[in-house]
């Protein structure tokens, strides 16, 4: 079975119809890119398997979602539980306001978790998952807004996984950040792949080919190709994918 | 060049004009505050501020129209404030933009708009009369508690859409429910600028004097309010007395303007308080 499937979906916005007829189906523990030129709908995809675009006013969703087999838009299905098992990364950091330890902690403490010791636990294992622990140990009570936009990053992963998700979407992740700090993100995503499935929308053609396994490209609303990372970028199947990845348009 | 010239000459026409109107407007400030202090600071006196009114007005202090005051500031705010905040969460953070929000929006904005002896008289046949609180602290308060709603409301819809939407959104990502996410993201961000909004209610409630006046002010009642169903005397309201129907008007006129002062004092002390709190939230809550 796989991880993660849409089945022919369409989503409407108002009268703009953003995402045609996707069918795509993802493998447990694999990195997906998404890419794509602005306004293709790539990020519109990423944000139907947690369902963030329920918040927008006059969306409509065709078509099934799956994740592992289960339709996650029946009615039967609670969306703060979606949520707690598909972790977000978005594209500008955006820590809250709060301690670097609350910002780790407060998925656990939403979701109605108060056993000290756990959070604890959970908080250090997170930020060692995300690469972080070293640098912050000592600062725990300290506001996240003091580190680096690169560490605010990284706080922000921990802050997903600290609700153990089985899966990770990230928006973008690296696309505010100096070239250290991306490939530091790179390399968490390389490790993070062992634990989670991770979908990851990306602008940078490079990055897609250093981190994902699976590569899709999106066009107007279309999936163009969606094959194995390697395929895409040296073997590409559709002319589109061909021109947008050597760089004629985009 | 002809044309670069007339464009630095009508520059700088633009700039000069801008600069002496802004200047003028803060020149009317001062000469209001001058002339109320240079007036009024001579009978400002320790006794001023801690003795009853004295000899039909003329002399004595004004302490019980000062804690008048600071009751029914802080009563219309204990009113307005939670209020005004919950209403403004529901509109912007439940409503959807559409013509409902409008219409509600519309509508608190009109509330603003009504002239503050409607609210009076409105206090009166509601709080005084129907509800049967008589003229007291209560029904004062809750008549100048009405007239700081909007502003509250407002203030506290437009600290919410400042907000950053990434915020919420990281938050229900998260699996947190709306609740949970006003409670311990949006509202926490956004309190230093709905602190503002408290700032400028208040400055706007202390001076009224037409709500208080068949609500609560005395005219002359040289005690303490021992419970909110009492009457008190208030600032607004005691200068507007010594200076129009007082037993002698001519005497108390320095009285008058150093009540004045007093006033401007307290408005002013408040929203230091305020500021300063304003400030610890900001710091507590800033984002880069």
């Amino acid at each position: 079975m796989y991880k993660i499937e849409s089945k022919n979906v369409n989503l409407h916005y108002g009268s703009f119809h953003a995402l045609k007829g996707i069918n795509m189906a993802i493998e447990k523990n694999t990195v997906t890119a998404l890419i794509g030129p602005s306004g293709c709908g790539k990020s519109t995809f990423l944000r139907l398997f947690n369902r963030m675009n329920d918040l927008i006013d006059g969306v409509k969703i065709e078509g099934e979602c799956l994740i592992d087999g289960k339709d996650i838009y029946s009615k039967s299905i609670k969306i703060d539980d979606l949520r707690k098992r598909v972790g977000m990364v978005f594209q500008k950091p955006n820590p809250f306001p709060k301690s670097v330890f609350e910002n780790v902690a407060y998925g656990l403490r939403v979701n109605g978790i108060t056993h000290k010791n756990f959070i604890e636990e959970r908080v250090e294992v997170c930020l060692k998952q995300a690469a972080l622990w070293d640098e912050v140990k000592d600062k725990l009570k300290k506001s996240a807004m003091a580190l680096s936009g690169g560490q605010q990053q990284r706080l922000c992963i921990a802050r997903a996984l600290a609700i153990e998700p089985s899966v990770l979407l990230m928006d973008e992740p690296a696309s505010a950040l100096d070239p250290i700090s991306t490939a530091k993100i790179e390399e968490l995503i390389y490790d993070l792949k062992n634990l989670y499935t991770i979908i990851i929308v990306t602008h940078n053609m490079q990055q897609a080919g250093r981190v994902s396994d699976s590569t899709a490209f999106f066009y107007l609303g279309e999936l163009v190709e969606f094959d194995s990372t390697k395929k895409i970028f040296t073997n590409p199947t559709d002319v589109r994918t061909q021109n947008y990845i050597t760089g004629r348009f985009g | 060049m002809q044309s670069d010239l007339k464009k630095i000459l009508s520059q700088s026409i633009a700039f000069w004009t801008f600069r002496i109107l802004s200047l003028a407007v803060m020149g009317i400030l001062f000469s209001i505050l001058g002339f109320i202090i240079v007036k009024g600071i001579g009978v400002v006196s320790w006794d001023f501020i801690t003795k009853m009114p004295e000899d039909g007005m003329t002399k004595g202090g004004i302490y019980p129209a000062i804690i008048g005051t600071l009751c029914l500031i802080a009563g219309s705010m204990l009113f307005a404030f939670p209020i005004g905040v919950m209403s403004g969460i529901y509109i912007f953070e439940y409503t959807k933009d559409s013509w409902y929000r409008r219409f509600v929006q519309l509508m608190t904005a009109n509330l603003a708009g009504v002239p503050s002896i409607v609210f009076g008289l409105f206090g009166m046949a509601l709080f005084v009369n129907k509800l049967g609180f008589g003229d007291s602290i209560l029904a004062g308060s809750l008549t100048l508690g009405l007239l700081a709603l909007p502003v509250v409301i407002r203030t506290t819809e437009e600290a919410l859409k400042a907000i950053d939407n990434s915020y919420r959104e990281a938050s229900y990502a998260l699996g947190a429910t709306k609740l949970q996410t006003i409670k311990r993201v949006t509202l926490p961000m956004a309190l230093p600028n709905i602190i503002t909004g408290l700032i400028l209610s208040i400055g706007r409630v202390s001076g009224e004097t037409a709500p208080i006046l068949f609500t609560v002010a005395a005219y002359f009642l040289p005690k303490l309010p021992t419970s909110v169903f009492d009457q008190v005397m208030a600032l607004p309201y005691h200068l507007y007395v010594i200076s129009t129907s007082g037993t002698n008007i001519a005497e108390s006129r320095g009285m008058a303007y150093g009540t004045a002062v007093i006033l401007i004092l307290i408005v002013l002390i408040l929203n230091i308080i305020a500021n300063i709190i304003r400030r610890f939230l900001t710091k507590k809550y800033k984002t880069n």
